[in-house]
């Protein structure tokens, strides 16, 4: 396939993210990075489990968290995930310009998630003085946490650079599967968010 | 054109640009050769240190702290910045040929991938020079490492994070490029051994890695940001770092001795000129020991009191393990068996490889009783014993694969007589060095001492160990001569000196940057074999000459793993002066920006016509 059919389809294929080799490599190769990505979180959350009550006669968990915050948080996340499906749907159909609107929609959600979450960690650490000096249960805490918001951010910016970058030009076959794993990120981080809701939050109030 | 410069003549700034930049397999597999040998050497002159303290009891060659250093900094070399690297140096140079593939699936991180090991192998290095290097051992048991004082251990953490990142991205790269690029007609269950068995340790090397970087960041935050994960003052358990290593650690083990088995499965196959003896059950072998892998971390803590029950399960799934590794000793040695054995340099090293690993594997299984782990634990048993896994297996597999596809990579053949002093000098200087290890752990020589006393038995057994260990360091200096031999000598020989059986061997040696001029129809396990049984010189090509489509050379792999070292540096220091998180601030800021320039400029790669490479043909 010469540059001029990747970057200017005469058609666009029902699938232009799995339409070159290229993208389906790019395709494969992110499901196993979110394999391994499965095995980080997993050993965070093992740890965290192992370490949630060593308090060290600090804050509990049950003092601490409620879960008014957390679900808008997880109502915040859980809706960025649907409408990034709804952008996939219209990549799939070609239509850049609301692939666009939507992405942009999961971008604001995924902003007021993490303007939640800081507001959260502020309050914690300024009104509650819990940081991840505290305790073992305050480091496992903001590491899982943590490692899990540093994974929003990158995925804004990213989501971000690729909307920008391509904002002139609208898709084709070069770009479809940037955008594709960039969502598959995106569902991952809502996946994960799951298991930090129940395992975390859940856990640590009943 | 750009397609023909790659045959001209070059000067030297022009060829370093050309490897600082290139995301060409072959060029790739050169760097990670030169890189892990070049490791290796640091960690043998650290081995022949730690033998030399050890030649007479109560010596005084180096202090106790200073010895500590050396047992760490020898096993995380050999481990992670030797017998890692090269085993992805013959991934590299041979799994895309084997499988007549023209690259990887991803060739910007392929390069990106040696870049960060070599990094963060520097990185793990630079202690050594501001005040000492790591000092907690290569498993960097905590709490012995959160308390370490200096910044050796911090370097340790920051240099593994750093190369293990490298590594993961590697191991993806393999997964993709095996199930992707095969040619038409590879499939699976003809797919060479080799092939298989680093498919299978790129799949261990994918879920292994990652809990390694959990706990190496969990370390770091105790070490440099006051957290407290292992710190029993603060609530937290010295014992998860145990956990966590180990579920890296073992299957690590694995990632290193599959392929080391697919080296030998080939070579044994090649000389002994007949077909590997029950393929399906070496698959289907190596599939269940990378299954199994992943059960048994829990082997290396039976003393930790996790209790009889865990104790048990663990013991037992141990065991399991050497029935598949039972079943590959049996199917080389029936490979062998009624076939017609040339044997050479890179065959003796399998010849000494399989009555070594089953020693290896033999004390294995007693070191899995769990009650009589009791006793062998933190011994020079269990140095032997490893020893045997890891340099009985691995380290002969790498010198194996070096004789035996250094034709491929380099265009010459080493020199066998030489070849064959280093594999005797090797041999029985590795046997003199670990065998008696064996008893000197059995009549209670603890591991890491620095010193033993007199009188207590023990020191001829030692004596003897450090002979052995000067053996194979001269059975090295042998295997460089050989190799400026060769080199200098430059006699360059067909694309099949072996007269092999695999695809690797039906193009020429070097392989042209494009690989196949034409993708190979694949008909059969060991296509090349299939074809000239049938009377044929090469391969019989599946499709048209057409265009052929290449990457782009980039420097930004470089530049990005130069970011996340002067990072590292940032990390370490802020510790003491917070104005050092500037320097961190501008190495992410440098790896970042390099993502983004990666993200948003376009990079298509580039064609070769074929109207070049018929003129090549011509010429």
């Amino acid at each position: 396939m010469s540059e001029q059919d990747v970057l200017n389809p005469e058609q666009m294929p029902h699938d232009p993210e799995k339409a070159t080799l290229e993208g389906k490599n790019k395709f494969m190769g992110f499901w196993f990075f979110l394999g391994g990505e499965t095995v980080l979180f997993a050993s965070l959350f093992g740890t965290y489990l192992a370490l949630k009550d060593s308090t060290n006669g600090g804050s509990t968990s049950e003092e601490l968290f409620g879960l008014e915050l957390v679900f808008i948080m997880t109502m915040l996340l859980l809706t960025s995930s649907l409408t990034s499906v709804y952008a996939m749907y219209h990549m799939k159909n070609h239509d850049f310009k609301k692939m666009q609107i939507w992405l942009g929609i999961t971008v604001v959600l995924g902003l007021g998630f993490l303007g939640c979450e800081i507001y959260e960690f502020y309050h914690y650490i300024h009104g509650e003085h819990f940081t991840m000096r505290s305790s073992a249960f305050g480091s496992a805490f903001y590491t899982l946490v943590g490692f899990h918001g540093g994974h929003v951010v990158f995925g804004l910016l990213w989501i971000t650079a690729l909307m920008i970058r391509n904002a002139k030009r609208g898709l084709n076959l070069y770009n479809a599967p940037k955008f594709y794993v960039a969502s598959l990120y995106w569902h991952f981080i809502d996946v994960v968010w799951v298991f930090i809701f129940t395992v975390v939050y859940l856990m640590g109030v009943l | 054109m750009s397609t023909m410069v790659a045959t001209n003549k070059k000067g030297f700034g022009a060829t370093l640009w050309d490897y600082l930049t290139t995301v060409d397999h072959k060029k790739i597999a050169i760097l990670y050769l030169v890189a892990g040998g070049f490791f290796f050497i640091i960690g043998g002159l650290e081995a022949l240190a730690i033998r030399w303290q050890l030649v007479k009891p109560m010596n005084d060659f180096v202090s106790a702290g200073f010895y500590n250093e050396l047992i760490t900094m020898h096993g995380t070399t050999m481990i992670f910045l030797a017998a890692m690297p090269l085993i992805f140096a013959f991934m590299n140079a041979v799994v895309p040929l084997q499988i007549g593939a023209r690259d990887v699936a991803f060739p910007f991180l392929n390069s990106l991938g040696f870049w960060l090991f070599l990094f963060g192998g520097i990185m793990l290095n630079v202690g050594w020079f501001t005040g000492g290097a790591a000092d907690a051992g290569w498993t960097a048991y905590a709490p012995l490492s959160t308390t370490s004082l200096g910044e050796g251990v911090d370097y340790y953490v920051l240099g593994l994070q750093i190369s293990g990142a490298g590594t993961l991205i590697g191991g993806i790269n393999f997964l993709v490029t095996i199930v992707n690029m095969r040619a038409p007609g590879m499939t699976y269950m003809r797919m060479p051994l080799f092939t298989w068995t680093a498919f299978v340790a790129s799949a261990l090397i994918l879920f292994a890695f990652p809990a390694l970087t959990v706990g190496l960041f969990l370390m770091m935050f105790d070490r440099l940001f006051g957290a407290g994960f292992f710190d029993p003052a603060m609530g937290g358990n010295s014992v998860i770092w145990q956990h966590l290593f180990w579920i890296f650690g073992h299957p690590e083990v694995y990632i290193l001795a599959l392929p080391a088995f697919g080296i030998f499965s080939e070579i044994i196959s090649t000389f002994s000129k007949k077909r590997l003896f029950g393929y399906t059950a070496m698959v289907f072998a190596t599939v269940l020991i990378g299954f199994l892998g992943f059960m048994v971390w829990a082997h290396h803590m039976f003393t930790v009191g996790m209790g009889p029950a865990a104790n048990s399960i663990f013991a037992v799934a141990t065991m399991a393990i050497a029935v598949p590794t039972g079943i590959k000793i049996f199917n080389w040695l029936f490979t062998l068996w009624g076939g017609n054995i040339q044997i050479n340099t890179p065959m003796l090293w399998a010849l000494g490889f399989i009555p070594t690993f089953t020693l290896g594997g033999m004390t294995g299984v007693m070191v899995a009783a769990a009650s009589a782990d009791f006793q062998y634990h933190d011994t020079y048993f269990v140095v032997a014993h490893f020893h045997y896994v890891i340099v009985g297996g691995v380290v002969f597999a790498l010198l194996a694969g070096t004789h035996y596809w250094w034709p491929k990579m380099f265009g010459t053949v080493l020199d066998d007589k030489l070849g064959k002093v280093t594999f005797w000098l090797f041999f029985v200087g590795f046997h003199l060095t670990f065998f008696i290890q064996h008893f000197l752990g059995l009549m209670g020589m603890p591991r890491r001492y620095w010193v033993y006393l007199e009188g207590q038995g023990l020191d001829l057994g030692n004596l003897i160990s450090t002979i052995g260990a000067f053996l194979m360091g001269i059975g090295t200096i042998v295997l460089l001569i050989n190799i400026i031999k060769t080199s200098v000598k430059n006699e360059k020989v067909s694309g099949d000196p072996w007269d092999a059986r695999t695809l690797e061997w039906a193009i020429p040696s070097p392989p042209p940057f494009y690989n196949f001029k034409q993708l190979p129809l694949v008909r059969g396990l060991d296509p090349l074999w299939v074809e000239k049984t049938e009377g044929r010189k090469g391969m019989t090509p599946a499709e048209p000459l057409t265009d052929i489509h290449m990457p782009n050379n980039s420097f930004l792999p470089f530049v990005m793993s130069l970011g996340l070292f002067i990072a590292g540096f940032g990390f370490i220091y802020q510790k003491y002066d917070l104005s050092w998180l500037i320097v961190l601030f501008i190495g992410m800021g440098i790896t970042l920006g390099c993502m983004l320039i990666r993200s948003v400029k376009d990079d298509l790669g580039y064609h070769i016509h074929k109207e070049d490479l018929k003129k090549e043909a011509e010429e």
